[in-house]
């Protein structure tokens, strides 16, 4: 076909589509009235490498949403769930969370797993000022007023895990992370609460994610004789740092404590004895002994069956975030993201799995219970309740309702 | 002194893993110049079969070792029949091929397992060197390693299979001209590679986390290592697997493992600029 001007017949066929679209306008719009549904996004790995992780979020997020439209949905609205499988691919995450935000124009948008996912989605819904919700335990200090995180941090978890070692193991640590800003970050918060405590760190390694022999790393480890070795290993070939250290032998010598062991289905699918002891702190575990634990459990058993037995914090997390935002739009009386925000920073409590939890208005993050556990056969043993613990971790420096237009992620200093 | 037994001990291990995850690739590639990118697929299913037979109840080291080569030697055999053998001397299509079928299997096992990561106990425990811990499965791996190393030699040296083998490598039509099928070589010879691989992964399942997209992580080095090695397969992957295992091993426990693979990648391309043909390209030409 030749180029340049525009023949007859295309002219003709661009003009007739130029019509239909004005008549057909006005119905579209109309129709979308009736009951126009508040849209939720979710932007979750469903497969891919931490498809582990992410699947039970992505269900989690189903219940809570189908729980929400059973009730009757928001404001007389039913609550239409938008979700994207980003397939633990980073490239996916901004693609899929610019479609959201400027396509599917989403009214809030719930998820991403790894730090690194927040970081690359973060600053994309900043500017198209859509609510964000970061659903998962991790490294703490993001102060965004757009943003919202409900998962526990490291000052409510990792210094547990650091006291607990301190008191029992002894003061000389080792730590072994993934090379990624989760693990840089978990690391420095280690060493910060170790030195707080009057101990010291041999020595920090930090593994990429598609490292699978540990053989070198647990050789490190030997020579430098710790009393403890703090783990913040993520992933499924991480996974393999867990088989090797109990194979050398190393489980009876030097004991274990991570900060994100046991999100996934490390239990039902590793041996007892590789497991057993190996002491993490989260915001919930799906052993806790509650009634509102247990209704989260069995009521996600009867949606997505029996074998439902690895729910970890993420999930509930998944599941504050969005009941938060749900009360927050109760609240407000709208979706609005500016009304939205005004009522969650006039601090919401909502009832969740774990407990009562508080929106904290200057933070963005939450006020929650902790637990200390440990696995012992395939089941959580609790050690310790925090109760209504802060997230301390942005020291103070972060305070939204002072400093609205704040936007960094605050790390530990550790020359102090 | 027990640090340097600690170290030494690692390294054999190292060489051992490096030479079970190359040679069922070497096989592929040193004798029908097949790149195989569902090599690291291969190695899954074995890994997958490992778990699946030991979780079934089927004795550890039976799970292990012996139905993981049967298995995944089945699945090249009938690899090769649908796929491969139409594409025999174009190496690109080849690639294409086997790196769909790569895809395939991992979106196979996914949809069939789970995206789960699995994994059974190490069958032995551990011991100690001094002061330090190691563990008796790192000699499995190494008398595995060996016992592999060992077969493949027995088989081309010794037997008349072999003979045949060797003598289509070299030169197919000759071969066909004195009455050996080469169609029925270059099958065996996919299912042996295959069997290899799935052996590696057997034998590699309990220190692994057995996910589908597993391969991954190994399937790069076990390249590097083949063509380091050159074309004798055997004494090339010995070599190769024996200078790349001592360099990342060394450099990794003296730095960091990200350190390591930079040494072991930089050690590869040194060598290829040296030796452009392997190590057995230039020396030891003659041997297997």
């Amino acid at each position: 076909m030749t180029r340049g001007a525009m023949n007859r017949r295309e002219a003709l066929k661009l003009g007739m589509a130029a019509a239909a679209g004005t008549v057909s306008a006005p119905f579209v719009s109309r129709a979308g009235l009736a009951a126009e549904p508040i849209k939720l996004g979710s932007l979750l790995d469903g497969s891919g490498a931490l498809g582990l992780e992410g699947k039970r979020m992505i269900e989690t997020t189903e219940y809570a949403v189908e729980l929400l439209n059973k009730a009757g949905g928001l404001l007389g609205r039913p609550i239409q769930l938008i979700a994207y499988d980003t397939q633990s691919t980073m490239q996916l995450y901004t693609q899929y969370a610019q479609q959201l935000a400027l396509k599917d124009k989403v009214d809030v948008i719930q998820g991403g797993i790894t730090s690194a996912s927040r970081e690359a989605i973060r600053p994309i819904f900043g500017r198209s000022k859509t609510l964000y919700f970061y659903n998962t335990q991790y490294e703490g200090g993001v102060c965004d007023r757009n943003v919202f995180c409900t998962g526990s941090t490291p000052a409510q978890t990792v210094n547990h895990i650091v006291d607990y070692g301190l008191k029992n193991w002894g003061k000389k640590a080792y730590i072994v992370a993934a090379d990624y800003n989760y693990g840089h970050i978990t690391a420095s918060w280690m060493t910060k609460f170790m030195k707080d405590g009057g101990g010291s760190v041999a020595g920090t390694d930090f593994f990429p994610l598609d490292v699978t022999n540990f053989s070198s790393a647990i050789s490190r480890i030997q020579q430098a004789q710790p009393t403890l070795v703090l783990s913040a290993l993520v992933g499924a070939n991480h996974s393999g740092f867990y088989r090797q250290w109990d194979a050398a032998g190393m489980k009876a010598k030097i004991p274990l404590a991570s900060s994100v062991f046991g999100l996934g289905d490390e239990l039902t699918t590793m041996d007892p004895s590789t497991t057993d002891g190996i002491v993490t702190c989260y915001g919930w575990y799906n052993d806790l002994d509650t009634p509102a634990s247990k209704a989260f459990v069995s009521g996600m058993q009867a949606k997505f069956g029996a074998d439902v037995t690895d729910l970890s914090e993420l999930d509930t997390a998944t599941y504050e975030g969005i009941m938060f935002w749900a009360e927050a739009v109760k609240k407000a009386g709208s979706v609005e993201r500016d009304k939205v925000i005004a009522a969650l920073e006039g601090g919401i409590s909502i009832e969740s799995p774990t407990g009562t939890v508080t929106m904290d208005g200057a933070t963005h993050h939450t006020i929650r219970n902790t637990y200390l556990a440990r696995p012992k056969n395939r089941k959580w043993e609790i050690l310790a309740t925090f109760p209504n613990s802060f997230p301390a971790d942005t020291g103070g420096a972060c305070d939204l309702l002072k400093n609205p237009r704040m936007n960094k992620q605050f790390t530990p200093d550790l020359k102090g | 002194m027990d640090l340097a037994g600690l170290l030494a001990f690692n390294v054999l291990t190292g060489i051992a893993t490096l030479v079970l995850i190359t040679l069922g690739l070497g096989v592929i590639y040193g004798m029908m110049r097949i790149i195989n990118l569902a090599h690291g697929e291969f190695m899954m299913l074995g890994a997958y079969t490992a778990v699946m037979a030991s979780g079934a109840g089927v004795n550890i080291w039976i799970a292990m070792l012996v139905l993981p080569p049967l298995v995944v030697g089945v699945i090249g055999l009938v690899l090769e029949r649908t796929v491969i053998r139409f594409l025999y001397g174009r190496m690109m299509d080849t690639m294409l091929a086997t790196w769909g079928v790569s895809l395939g299997l991992i979106g196979l096992v996914t949809t069939l397992y789970g995206n789960v990561v699995r994994g059974v106990s190490t069958p032995v425990g551990s011991f100690d060197i001094g002061r330090y811990g190691a563990s008796l499965y790192s000699l499995v791996i190494m008398a595995t390693a060996l016992g592999a190393l060992a077969a493949m030699f027995g088989l081309l040296r010794f037997t008349k299979f072999g003979l045949i083998l060797r003598a289509t490598m070299q030169n197919p039509r000759m071969a066909a001209a004195l009455g050996v099928q080469p169609n029925r070589i270059y099958m065996a010879t996919f299912a042996l590679g295959a069997a290899l691989a799935g052996l590696a992964g057997g034998i590699l399942a309990p220190i692994s986390g057995v996910s589908p997209a597993m391969g991954a992580a190994y399937v790069a080095r076990a390249f590097i290592t083949v063509l380091g090695g050159g074309p004798a397969i055997i004494t090339g992957t010995g070599l190769a697997s024996g200078l790349f295992g001592t360099i990342n091993e060394l450099v990794s426990f003296k730095t960091t493992p990200v350190i390591g693979d930079v040494a072991l990648l930089a050690a590869a391309i040194l060598l290829i600029r040296l030796l452009p043909q392997g190590i057995t390209g230039r020396y030891l030409r003659r041997s297997l």
